[in-house]
C-alpha cells in the first residue's frame, strides 16, 4: 500500500471525524469569550442531533433538519444562559446538569427513529475545480457543504474576533464584564446572545453527525465529542485558528483507529477506540505544563458579574 | 466658570441597612476642579456611583445642563458627557491601549481603524499631556500610566465632566503633582473635573471648591479662599483629629531582621530582589517606601516563609530563617500583616472565632489531640475583640462582611496578640479612613514601645514619615537609600522611588542602579 493510499483518505477522514467536534468547539469558544462555561455541550449536541434528525426525516430536506438543530441547541443554551447571567448560578453545576438532561431528553426523543434511514443526508460535492488539485483537492474539497461551511466560519469568526469592534467587545466581555459595563455596554444582553449562538453551534455539530457523518440516529451517538470540544478550546488558547486544527487533529486520532483496524493491525480495537481520550487527556496535560499555569484563559471566565455586588 | 454643569439634588440611596446618601446636594461647574472630601463609607462613592449611572437613586433628580436627566446604565451618563475615573481601572489587561480606549464605543466604523485610533490617541496626549503609548499592553504599564488611559479615553469619548476616585491612592508624589497640572489643563480647556479624596492636602493644593460629606449627608461646601485643613477635618470627621503623632524616643536595642544580599524571584519568574540587604532594630519602625511592584511583596513574603531565596540569608537575633516553613518562623516570633488583608491575611467565609486562631490552632491552648476545644478558642475571641474594640454584629458571622478598618484591626488583633519580636506590615492603612488609620497606627507605636521590631512597607509617604524612625526607599528590588526620618526629605524620597537618581547619590556610589 502507497503512502497515497493511507495517508490521502486519512486526512480526508480527519477532517470529516474532526467537523463535529469544530463546529461544538466553535461554539464554546464563543460562549467562554463571553465569559461563561458551557459544560452542557454534550447534551446540546446530543439535542441538536436527535432534533436536527427527527425535522429532516419529517420534512425530508437536510437544510430543514440543521434549522432544527440550531434551533434545539439555542434553546437549551438560553435555559443555561437564564440559570448562570440572570439567576448567578454556579456554571459547572448548571452545565453539567444540562448534559444529563440532553442526554436524556434526546434519548427519549430518538427511542421510535433508531434504526431508520434518512432519506437525504448531506451527500458529499466535490467543490469544483478545487477538488482536481492533486493531494489538497481530495483531502480538503472532496467533503459535504457543512465542512465547507466550517472553513469560512473558522475564518469570519477569527476575522470578527480580532479585527471587528464587536469582536473586540466579545473577547473583553470574557475578561472584564465591569469595564464594559462602566463603558455603557449591555453586559447581560450580549452575554445572553454568545451563549445562545454558541449553543447553536453546538446543536449545528449534533446535527454534522447525525445528518452527514454517519446519517442515522443512534442513542448517545456523540460519544464524548462534547467534551474533547471543550478541552479543545482550552488546547486553542480560545483562538478559532488553533481550534480548527486541533479538531483534525483529533479526527485524525479517531479516523487512525478505524484506518489500523482495517489494516489488520494487531492491537486491541477498543484500545484503539480510547485513543481520542487518551490523547485529550495528553494534549491538556502538555498545553497546562508549557503555559506554565498562565494560560491566555478569558480574565473573567465562569464568574457571575452583578453590577451592584460590593 | 459659574455655569452650572452638573447638579444633583436631593439624592438618597439606601443599601439593606444603610442610608448611603441622605437627601446630597451637589453643583458642578464647568472649568471648576472641585474635590468630594469624605471618609470611606460617608457616602462618596455611593455618589458618584450615581452619577456615573452605575446605581440609581432611591430619591432626588440630576440635571445636566439644566435639563433633568434619568441614568438607567453608565451608557445614559457616558451620553450626558460623564466620564468616571474608576478607583479600580476598568481596564482589559491583555489588550492594548488603543483597544482598551476604543472598547465600548459605537460612533467609529465596524472594522477597527487603528491608524486613526492611534493618531487621536497621540494627539489627545499631546494636547493634555498625557502621552501615552497606543500599542503598548495594559500590563506592561505602570499604575500612573494605566491612569492616563483611563483619562484619555474619557476625553476620547467626548467626557465634559471627568469624575475621579481616589486618583492619587496609588501614585507617587511625582505622579500625583503632574496628574494635578493636568487636571488644571482640563479645566482650563472647559471640563469640569470632580475629585473624590479623603486627602486634605490635595483639597488645599487643587480644588476651587469642596463639597465635604459625612455619614452620607453634605457637612458643608467651601469656596476656594475658605479651603483650610482645620476646618475640613471637622467638617468630615465631626471632631478634631491628631494630625501628628508625638514620636517616643524609645530606646532601640539590638539588630532583631538582617536580610544579606538577599536575591529571588517574583511569580513571574523574574528577579524581585537583587541584593537586598536592611536591619530593623529592636523598637524600632523601619519605613519603607516604595512604588507597588519593586519587590517589597516578595521580600515581606520571603521574610514570613512564603516565598523561596535564591541566594544570601535572612536572619532573626542572628538565626537564620533562610526558606524555613512558616510555621517554624511564627514560632520564631515573626507576625506578618500582609497587603491582601481579606486574600491572604485572614479567611473571608470563616468567622472571626476561627480567623482568630488561624496561626496557633494547634498550640495545646486551643486544641487536644483530636478536637479543637470551643470555650478556649470563645474566650480568645471575646478577649481580642474587646481588646482592639472590633465592632461586628457577631463572633459567628463570616469576617468577609465587616468593613476594612474593623478587619484590620482584628488582623493586627491575631498577630500583636502573639507577641511577636518582629512585625512585618504591608500598607496598613489602605483603604482605611481617618479614624480606622489612626486607631491602627496607634497600635502600631503601642507596639514599638515594647520594643518589638517593625518592618512597615507602604507607598504613602505621610504615614511612613508620621510612624517610621528610620526611611528606606525600594526600587527595582533594591534598597536605593536609607535615611533617620528627622534627615528625610520627602522631594528626595520621592524621586528615588521612581528611580531618578540624586546629586548625592551620584557622588557616593558610582555602580548603577541596575546591575
Amino acid at each position: 500500500m502507497s503512502i497515497q493510499e493511507f495517508l490521502i483518505p486519512l486526512l480526508a477522514t480527519a477532517i470529516t471525524a474532526g467537523t463535529p467536534i469544530l463546529y461544538a468547539a466553535i461554539g464554546e469558544l464563543i460562549t467562554e469569550r463571553a465569559g461563561i462555561i458551557n459544560l452542557g455541550v454534550e447534551g446540546i449536541m446530543l439535542v441538536g442531533a436527535v432534533s436536527g434528525f427527527m425535522a429532516a426525516i419529517a420534512t425530508g430536506s437536510p437544510w430543514m433538519g440543521l434549522l432544527a438543530s440550531m434551533l434545539a441547541g439555542g434553546a437549551v443554551a438560553l435555559i443555561h444562559a437564564f440559570l448562570t447571567i440572570t439567576l448567578r448560578a454556579n456554571q459547572v453545576v448548571s452545565g453539567l446538569s444540562l448534559t444529563i438532561f440532553g442526554t436524556g431528553l434526546s434519548g427519549y426523543l430518538g427511542k421510535s427513529y433508531i434504526g431508520i434511514p434518512v432519506a437525504k443526508p448531506f451527500d458529499i460535492m466535490p467543490l469544483g475545480p478545487l477538488a482536481k488539485i492533486p493531494i489538497i483537492g481530495p483531502i480538503f474539497f472532496q467533503h459535504d457543504i457543512l465542512v465547507y461551511i466550517s472553513y469560512g466560519l473558522v475564518i469570519v469568526l477569527w476575522y470578527y474576533m480580532y479585527r471587528t469592534r464587536p469582536g473586540l467587545n466579545l473577547r473583553a466581555l470574557g475578561e472584564n464584564p465591569a469595564a464594559m459595563d462602566a463603558l455603557g455596554i449591555n453586559v447581560f444582553l450580549l452575554r445572553y446572545i454568545y451563549v445562545v449562538v454558541g449553543g447553536m453551534f453546538g446543536g449545528v455539530g449534533g446535527a454534522y453527525l447525525s445528518l452527514a457523518y454517519a446519517p442515522s440516529w443512534l442513542e448517545n451517538m456523540t460519544a464524548g465529542r462534547g467534551w474533547i470540544a471543550v478541552a479543545l478550546v482550552i488546547f486553542a488558547l480560545w483562538n478559532p485558528l488553533r481550534a480548527l486544527l486541533g479538531s483534525y487533529l483529533f479526527g485524525g486520532i479517531d479516523a487512525l483507529g478505524f484506518r489500523l483496524q482495517v489494516l489488520n493491525v494487531q492491537i486491541s480495537p477498543f484500545f484503539l477506540k480510547m485513543l481520542p481520550y487518551l490523547f485529550t487527556v495528553l494534549v491538556l496535560v502538555v498545553v497546562v505544563a508549557r503555559h506554565k499555569g498562565r494560560l491566555s484563559t478569558p480574565g473573567a471566565l465562569g464568574l457571575p458579574y452583578d453590577r451592584e455586588e460590593r | 466658570m459659574n455655569q452650572s454643569l452638573i447638579q444633583l439634588q436631593g439624592i438618597v440611596k439606601k443599601f439593606p441597612g444603610v442610608l448611603a446618601n441622605d437627601h446630597v446636594d451637589l453643583d458642578i461647574c464647568s472649568g471648576e476642579i472641585h474635590a468630594i472630601l469624605g471618609e470611606n463609607g460617608s457616602g462618596k462613592s455611593t455618589l458618584m456611583s450615581i452619577l456615573a449611572g452605575l446605581y440609581r437613586p432611591d430619591d432626588g433628580n440630576i440635571l445636566v445642563n439644566g435639563v433633568e436627566q434619568k441614568f438607567r446604565s453608565p451608557k445614559d451618563a457616558i451620553d450626558c458627557g460623564i466620564g468616571m475615573i474608576h478607583q479600580h481601572f476598568k481596564l482589559v489587561e491583555p489588550f492594548t491601549v488603543a483597544e482598551n480606549i476604543t472598547l465600548g464605543e459605537k460612533q467609529t466604523s465596524f472594522i477597527l481603524a487603528s491608524k486613526k485610533l492611534n493618531d487621536r490617541i497621540i494627539e489627545l496626549g499631546i494636547k493634555y499631556g498625557l502621552e501615552i503609548n497606543p500599542d503598548a499592553k495594559i500590563w506592561q504599564l505602570s499604575v500612573g500610566e494605566k491612569q492616563r488611559v483611563e483619562i484619555v479615553r474619557m476625553l476620547y469619548r467626548g467626557s465634559k465632566v471627568l469624575v475621579l476616585d481616589e486618583p492619587t491612592a496609588v501614585l507617587t508624589p511625582q505622579e500625583a503633582a503632574e496628574l494635578f497640572e493636568n487636571l488644571r489643563k482640563m479645566a482650563m480647556a472647559g471640563c469640569a473635573v470632580v475629585l473624590i479624596t479623603h486627602k486634605l492636602n490635595e483639597v488645599e493644593a487643587v480644588a476651587d471648591r469642596v463639597t465635604v460629606l459625612r455619614q452620607g449627608k453634605v457637612a458643608g461646601v467651601l469656596e476656594k479662599h475658605q479651603i483650610n485643613a482645620q476646618e475640613m477635618v471637622r467638617l468630615m470627621v465631626g471632631r478634631s483629629v491628631v494630625m501628628q503623632y508625638a514620636r517616643s524616643s524609645s530606646s532601640v536595642g539590638k539588630v532583631v531582621l538582617e536580610l544579606n544580599k538577599v536575591k529571588a524571584l517574583n511569580d513571574m519568574g523574574l528577579p524581585c530582589l537583587r541584593e537586598m540587604s536592611l536591619r530593623v532594630r529592636e523598637g524600632e519602625v523601619l519605613g519603607l517606601a516604595g512604588v507597588s511592584g519593586n519587590g517589597q511583596r516578595e521580600m515581606a513574603e520571603i521574610i514570613a516563609g512564603l516565598r523561596l531565596i535564591q541566594s544570601g540569608e535572612v536572619l532573626l537575633n542572628g538565626q537564620s530563617i533562610s526558606n524555613l516553613s512558616p510555621r517554624a518562623i511564627i514560632d520564631l516570633g515573626v507576625a506578618y500583616v500582609p497587603e491582601d488583608r481579606l486574600g491572604m491575611g485572614l479567611v473571608p467565609d470563616l468567622n472571626t472565632l476561627d480567623n482568630l486562631i488561624l496561626k496557633n490552632y494547634h498550640r495545646p491552648e486551643y486544641s487536644g489531640r483530636w478536637l479543637l476545644k470551643p470555650r478556649a478558642v470563645q474566650q480568645n475571641a471575646d478577649t481580642l475583640v474587646k481588646q482592639y474594640q472590633v465592632k461586628l454584629a457577631s463572633l459567628l458571622q463570616p469576617v468577609k462582611l465587616m468593613s476594612g478598618g474593623n478587619l484590620q484591626k482584628l488582623l493586627l488583633a491575631r498577630e500583636i496578640s502573639s507577641s511577636p519580636k518582629l512585625m512585618v506590615i504591608v500598607y496598613p492603612a489602605r483603604g482605611l479612613d481617618i479614624g480606622a488609620t489612626e486607631a491602627v497606627h496607634k497600635l502600631l507605636l503601642e507596639l514599638k514601645q515594647q520594643k518589638t521590631a517593625i518592618l512597615l512597607i507602604s507607598e504613602d509617604l505621610d504615614e511612613i514619615f508620621k510612624l517610621a524612625d528610620r526611611v528606606g526607599v525600594v526600587f527595582n528590588g533594591q534598597l536605593t537609600g536609607e535615611f533617620p526620618v528627622e534627615q528625610a526629605d520627602l522631594e528626595e524620597v520621592g524621586l528615588l522611588m521612581t528611580g531618578s537618581r540624586t546629586a548625592r547619590e551620584r557622588i557616593n556610589d558610582n555602580e548603577p542602579a541596575h546591575s
